[in-house]
């Protein structure tokens, strides 16, 4: 491996100094399951890592009224295991599930996995469409950012130099609620998505009362298609009304061709994934 | 500059001065001497270099050896009860013809092993997913799953042979 300098702050302050202090090629380790795999083929230059994983209280979990919390240091296996988040946030753990291999989850933490910004991620679209907000620390105080306002690009985030992030918060499922989150690629395991749609929907007396479409890869961020999101809300989502929000998110995302598919395949994709990603959350919420 | 990092590998705790930059897998090779772990991708994709780390299984090419500090390590060497006693799941590999070159074997027993403490009693399917992050290119994996059902079976199975010969003497 390319050698790099290594750092343990035991302090989101401490470690805060160091990312802003040691300037060019600084990087935060968390997981490490991308960061260690792009130093190794020469993709990232980096001359420091900061490692958090000794600065205490990132890595609870808790599920309450509140919904899910999580910290920045819990892996995407312990979340995987946790009996209450497959029961309560389908959506996320089936993101969770398809994410690398077994061992890979061992390490890799979903709020890494948010951080690094893929637009393929798979966590990203069900939290993006259950509403979920990332929290940061900075030095002169952190915030609370929607997780749908956070990405900027391929790769990058509305995170301000020294800005850490520290945990991710999902409201609790409402009653009459529903979610999916659905990847498709070319094969099950150690794969990343050629396209990841999730859906959450909230439903009272059979009619929508609010609809959240996250897109991924598909875009330069994970996307949100808030035509098709509009087509949905207020109705009694029958066949019809499904099939054109379907066809409507299928004109809002911007998918481009590269290695893993044509940006026609991903957009009819689009059209596949919604409806049945809509269908699989309608029957969670009844 | 080189760090004392000090772990316990398979029971025994064992100090190893390494670079913050080392992984544990090039650590437990060339500092431990432990060459059973093998480094087949070197970027979490292949599974040959699975380790144990505090009873969770990782990939030891994607973890710092700085990282294991205090942490307990265990690798296809610590399978063997004894110099002479293979595991179960070692002996029906060999009956089975589940390992041909070899070079996955370390890191499938370990994922096996793993699978088994979990669930001593996994279907095809859980087999099958457990094994997802593990790659053979020599079986085709039917005689890697077929080793492991046979010694899922006899991990299963009370010592009742053993028992029953000894009181018929």
């Amino acid at each position: 491996m390319r050698r790099f300098e290594y750092h343990e702050p035991g302090t989101l302050a401490e470690a805060s100094d160091l990312l802003t202090g040691l300037g060019e090629g600084t990087f935060l380790l968390a997981g490490g399951t991308d960061l260690l795999v792009e130093i190794r083929e020469r993709l990232r230059r980096v001359h420091h890592l900061v490692n958090i994983k000794r600065i205490t209280d990132l890595d609870a979990v808790t599920l309450d009224g509140e919904g899910l919390r999580f910290g920045a240091l819990v892996t995407a296996g312990t979340l995987e295991r946790h009996p209450e988040v497959a029961r309560l946030y389908p959506n996320l753990w089936a993101g969770l599930r398809s994410l690398g291999s077994i061992q890979v989850r061992n390490r890799a933490t979903v709020v890494g996995n948010i951080c690094r910004a893929s637009p393929s991620a798979d966590t990203i679209p069900p939290l993006v469409a259950d509403g979920a907000e990332i929290e940061t620390w900075a030095p002169n105080g952190g915030r609370r950012i929607a997780l749908a306002d956070f990405f900027t690009g391929p790769g990058r985030s509305v995170l301000a130099p020294g800005e850490i992030a520290t945990g991710i918060r999902v409201p609790p499922p409402a009653t009459g609620s529903g979610r999916a989150y659905i990847k498709h690629g070319r094969r099950r395991a150690m794969e990343l998505a050629t396209v990841g749609v999730a859906v959450s929907l909230e439903t009272a007396d059979g009619r929508c009362t609010a609809a959240r479409i996250a897109l991924g890869a598909v875009g330069p961020t994970v996307l949100r298609a808030p035509g098709a999101e509009a087509i949905l809300t207020g109705s009694r989502l029958e066949a019809g009304i499904v099939a054109a929000a379907a066809e409507q998110a299928m004109l809002e995302c911007t998918p481009i061709s590269n290695v893993r598919s044509s940006a026609n395949y991903r957009r009819d994709m689009v059209g596949v994934l919604t409806r049945r990603a809509v269908t699989l959350a309608l029957e969670a919420a009844a | 500059m080189k760090t004392l990092v000090t772990l316990t590998v398979n029971g025994e705790e064992r100090s190893l001065a390494v670079e913050g930059y080392r992984s544990l897998l090039d650590t437990l090779r060339e500092e431990a001497g432990l060459t059973g772990t093998k480094k087949g991708c070197d970027v979490g994709d292949c599974g040959a270099c699975t380790v144990i780390v505090d009873g969770e299984p990782v990939n030891a090419c994607l973890m710092l050896a700085v990282e294991a500090a205090g942490r307990d390590v265990r690798t296809v060497e610590g399978m063997q009860a004894g110099p002479d006693a293979l595991h179960p799941l070692q002996e029906a590999f060999m009956e089975h013809g589940a390992s041909q070159c070899g070079f996955c074997t370390p890191g499938i027993l370990l994922m096996a092993q793993s699978l088994l403490e979990r669930n001593p009693d996994p279907s095809d399917e859980e087999i099958r997913f457990g094994l997802s992050g593990n790659i053979c290119r020599c079986t085709g994996y039917t005689k890697i799953f077929d080793a492991i059902r046979t010694a899922a079976r006899r991990m299963a199975a009370p010592p009742a042979d053993a028992s029953g010969l000894e009181a018929a003497e």
